[in-house]
């Protein structure tokens, strides 16, 4: 048989094709991302004539600095994890932690949660798989936490508008908050709370060959969650950093102390209270935060009020509520609460 | 004929992928009947832990992803 099938050198041309193409981008990324500063001090300062150190001047320089800057980070790390994300199934998550014991399978819950995709849209489905091929329900929790609460556009903001610290401190916080959750609806042993059907699904129509994606795929799939997301998100961001540049050249140097600061110890549960209606806005939330705590609100608060946006939402309460009984909704709504609020003091303290 | 089901509650990937199962349908003018599932009893007979899942001829053939139209046109032709 010396006849060569065509297909393989096809794909793998495909692959090389796609490639040189991502290397491009990023090339031309990171030239961009480097340049967002120059640029945007030109624009205001030479192009518009405005001086520095006026209130205009440096509200129009912080909103033309920052909204490419944030897009732009936000677009290469939604790609980026993406990518990473196409090596990880969760059909692959559900054998690791089936009939994990508590900790430990807590704890790989969480970490899985993060790193594996999801979308709110598939909380129902990823509950009901989990919870029959017999993954403790406090680690599925934990699972369901995480994946939310350390996402990857707040994670990317942080990164981009407080630096690695405060994105790393909100990871820590996020997975502590997931993993200690977990456990404690898993020592509750809520399962009669999780509704009948649920048990009585009969799952006999038989599982999909999952072939192996090429790269051209996974580029693929990666580019459709940059251009969904940002697609989804961007209105928010540009909302919420013209009011962070408002805040930022109007509102006088720590007006909001009293208000927002650590003193004000009834602002850690506000704040959480806050942040469960505005789900979904996330990326428009952090830039209000970062001006917000330029004029001295604590950052323990601040970074309450952001978990429980992403964390906490009503519409992702709704949906879960196909499948739990109120009872596990407002155990799981309560315990999460409970988290955030201490995250949010314990920061408050140290910071 | 062919029964087609897409799976999935209503979120964007789903009413993508059904809009383009029944384009290529159309195109290629199958005799198909197309169901959308949005019962997650139903759905989750082929224990799917993503939406959205496409069912040919009662056999899951994708789930958690968008599949590219030629993938699609592949299922359809077998």
């Amino acid at each position: 048989m010396a006849q060569t099938l065509p297909t393989p050198t096809t794909s793998s041309q495909r692959d090389q094709r796609s490639w040189l193409l991502v290397i491009t981008a990023t090339i031309l990324w990171l030239l961009a991302y480097n340049n967002v500063k120059p640029v945007a001090n030109w624009i205001t300062f030479t192009l518009l004539g405005l001086t520095p150190g006026t209130r205009l001047g440096e509200a129009l320089a912080f909103f033309i600095y920052d909204v490419p800057k944030i897009l732009l980070l936000l677009s290469g790390m939604i790609f980026l994890i993406s990518t990473l994300r196409t090596f990880i199934s969760p059909e692959r998550v559900r054998q690791i932690l089936g009939g994990k014991r508590t900790g430990i399978g807590n704890l790989l819950g969480a970490g899985l949660g993060v790193l594996t995709p999801f979308c709110s849209c598939s909380a129902v489905p990823l509950f009901i798989g989990f919870v029959k091929a017999g993954v403790p329900l406090g680690i599925t929790f934990s699972f369901l936490i995480a994946a939310p609460m350390v996402d990857g556009v707040a994670l990317a903001m942080l990164f981009g508008l407080f630096g690695w610290h405060i994105a790393g401190l909100y990871l820590v916080a996020g997975m502590s908050i997931a993993v200690i959750a977990g456990m404690v609806i898993g020592r509750m042993k809520m399962e009669r709370h999780v509704e009948a059907f649920v048990w009585e699904i009969r799952m006999d129509g038989g599982a999909a060959v999952e072939q192996q994606l090429t790269w051209t795929q996974r580029f693929g799939e990666a580019w459709q969650q940059v251009r969904d997301i940002v697609g989804k998100v961007w209105p928010y961001v540009v909302l919420g950093i013209a009011i962070g540049a408002g805040i930022h050249g109007y509102v006088p140097e720590d007006a909001l102390a009293g208000v927002l600061g650590k003193e004000a110890w009834w602002s850690v549960p506000a704040g959480v209270l806050l942040g469960i209606p505005l789900y979904s806005n996330v990326a428009g939330v952090i830039p209000v935060v970062d001006a917000l705590m330029a004029k001295g609100a604590a950052m323990g608060t601040m970074l309450a009020f952001m978990m429980s946006v992403v964390a906490l939402s009503l519409p992702e309460l709704i949906i879960l509520r196909r499948v739990l009984k109120p009872r596990l909704i407002a155990t799981f709504a309560g315990i999460v609460a409970m988290g955030i609020i201490m995250v949010g003091y314990l920061f408050n303290l140290m910071i | 004929m062919l029964t087609i089901k897409v799976l999935g509650t209503g979120c964007a990937n789903c009413t993508r992928l059904e809009e383009r199962v029944r384009k290529i349908v159309n195109d290629r003018g199958l005799q198909a009947e197309i169901e959308k599932v949005t019962d997650y009893g139903q759905m989750m007979r082929w224990n799917i832990l993503r939406t959205p899942g496409l069912v040919v001829d009662d056999v899951l053939v994708v789930s958690g992803r968008m599949p590219s139209e030629d993938e699609i046109t592949n299922w359809l032709a077998k």
